[in-house]
């Protein structure tokens, strides 16, 4: 496994693609809603854990439409399979590498996020970045599976956000209430409840793609 | 090994409602080198691919190296290499770390050092660190072969490896086959060259239509009547039968 994350970190090291889109796509949806809002108005703050989960997953469904596509040069992923490792193996390694890069990707909006929505963050970073982390896992351990079964198909762009985004849903809405109550000062533990649904969540789709994708790639 | 390689009883595949093999029965000893001929869309990279693995049969029982693939095949993928079409290689990647790659997914002992002498092997020593989209197709091919040995598989499948090879890198694929044959693995070849595969080969099989229709040995002095039998089994329909210039008699 740790061949495959080293192989998929090595690409994107040399290309930057991946990286560089979501990061640009993430910081212009940030950018264009912030200037959505009043800067003096209440609504904005109100507004902001909505437009940063709204760049969280434009930027990730981008990230996640790259994520096959190396695989798809040269027909790699016929390579991946001939291998002697588990397909499970597989989707876990590329689920771990998409984590990565929108982790990494989200280190850099963030920063801008609170800067651009000028919020008191100091008392609510944990929060945020917890929410951001659990929301990111299960959008990785989603979209990997749709992007290896969407990679297969012609019209990628579009199948991809259409298989993801009806299923995140649920994740998504609870990550902007954790990240709605943090920022406004109010403790972790009242949102415990948000937090344990993507935790479940998280844990239900790994499983899900580890025992689905071996069908996913099939032919 | 004393037991076959490969053993199918009544192996068929589908692919939609498409059936692209039905009832193939085969048997392959350590040490056979296998040419399988066929028309175009007669099942042959079919039947490679589901002897890699990478495909499960629809119909019938697979066994390789005479255990059946209760595991999905991850245990004989170890000892299978498949050479295809496609070189299985990352273009962003250069021809070392693609093999270091491939060699660290199939713990390749002294990979450093094996890389390196594989690379040699297939002339490839001067292009190692250069990205392998700045390689022609024929070095990729190389390269791809050299991804093929770095396990030294028991079971080598090449689907039409002389392609897109020049002269000299047939001869080097030729030899490193008959190196690998003579360190016991069993192959099976597809292609349309048939001077290449009465030069490489002892036995043929011949494929129309998804069925196996012909298999026995092959040998030299009998090359024209195995051209008139694959003519008549396959209606003199295939234009594919090539003589290979460089390889005929």
């Amino acid at each position: 496994m740790l061949a495959l994350i080293r192989k998929d970190l090595q690409i994107e090291f040399r290309t930057k693609e991946t990286l560089a889109s979501l990061l640009l796509l993430g910081l212009l949806t940030l950018v264009v809603l912030s200037f959505a809002f009043d800067p003096a108005s209440e609504l904005r703050a109100e507004a902001a854990p909505g437009a940063l989960w709204v760049a969280v997953l434009f930027a990730g469904v981008l990230g996640l439409n790259r994520s096959f596509l190396s695989e798809r040069d040269n027909d790699c992923l016929q390579g991946l399979l001939l291998c002697p490792i588990d397909r499970g193996t597989i989707y876990l390694a590329k689920t771990i590498g998409n984590f990565v890069f929108m982790l990494a990707a989200q280190m850099v909006i963030v920063p801008i996020f609170v800067f651009f929505f000028n919020l008191p963050i100091s008392s609510a970073l944990g929060g945020v970045l917890l929410s951001l982390a659990l929301g990111l896992l299960g959008l990785a351990a989603i979209g990997t599976l749709f992007a290896a079964i969407a990679v297969r198909t012609r019209a990628r762009e579009v199948m991809l956000p259409l298989l993801i985004v009806p299923l995140v849903v649920p994740l998504f809405i609870a990550g902007v209430q954790v990240t709605a109550h943090v920022l406004a000062g109010k403790p972790l533990d009242t949102v415990l409840h948000w937090l344990n649904l993507m935790g479940g969540f998280d844990a239900v789709f790994l499983v899900v793609g580890w025992l689905a994708f071996e069908y996913a790639v099939e032919e | 090994m004393s037991g076959p390689v490969v053993e199918g009883r009544g192996v068929g595949r589908r692919f939609a409602g498409v059936t692209a093999l039905r009832d193939v029965d085969l048997s392959v000893a350590a040490g056979e080198a296998v040419a399988v001929f066929g028309p175009n869309g007669a099942g042959k990279t079919t039947l490679l691919r589901l002897l890699a693995t990478v495909l499960r049969p629809s119909a019938g029982t697979l066994r390789l190296f005479e255990r059946p693939l209760e595991d999905g095949g991850a245990q004989a993928r170890r000892r299978i290499g498949l050479l295809s079409h496609r070189s299985f290689l990352y273009p962003d990647l250069t021809p070392v770390e693609n093999l270091e790659f491939y060699a660290r997914m199939f713990r390749v002992p002294q990979a450093a050092a094996r890389v390196r002498d594989l690379l040699e092997q297939v002339g490839l020593a001067g292009w190692a660190h250069r990205p392998l989209r700045t390689l022609s197709r024929g070095m990729e091919q190389r390269c791809a072969l050299a991804r093929v040995l770095l396990h030294e598989p028991d079971l080598l499948l090449l689907d039409e490896p002389f392609s897109g090879l020049d002269l000299d890198a047939g001869t080097t694929l030729s030899g490193l086959l008959q190196r690998e044959r003579a360190r016991g693995s069993a192959w099976l070849m597809t292609t349309h060259e048939i001077g290449r595969a009465f030069e490489l080969c002892t036995r043929a099989l011949i494929l129309v239509r998804g069925r196996l229709v012909w298999d026995g040995a092959i040998n030299t002095a009998q090359r024209d009547q195995f051209e008139e039998r694959y003519r008549t089994l396959t209606h003199g329909s295939d234009l594919a039968l090539s003589h290979h210039a460089g390889a005929d008699p």
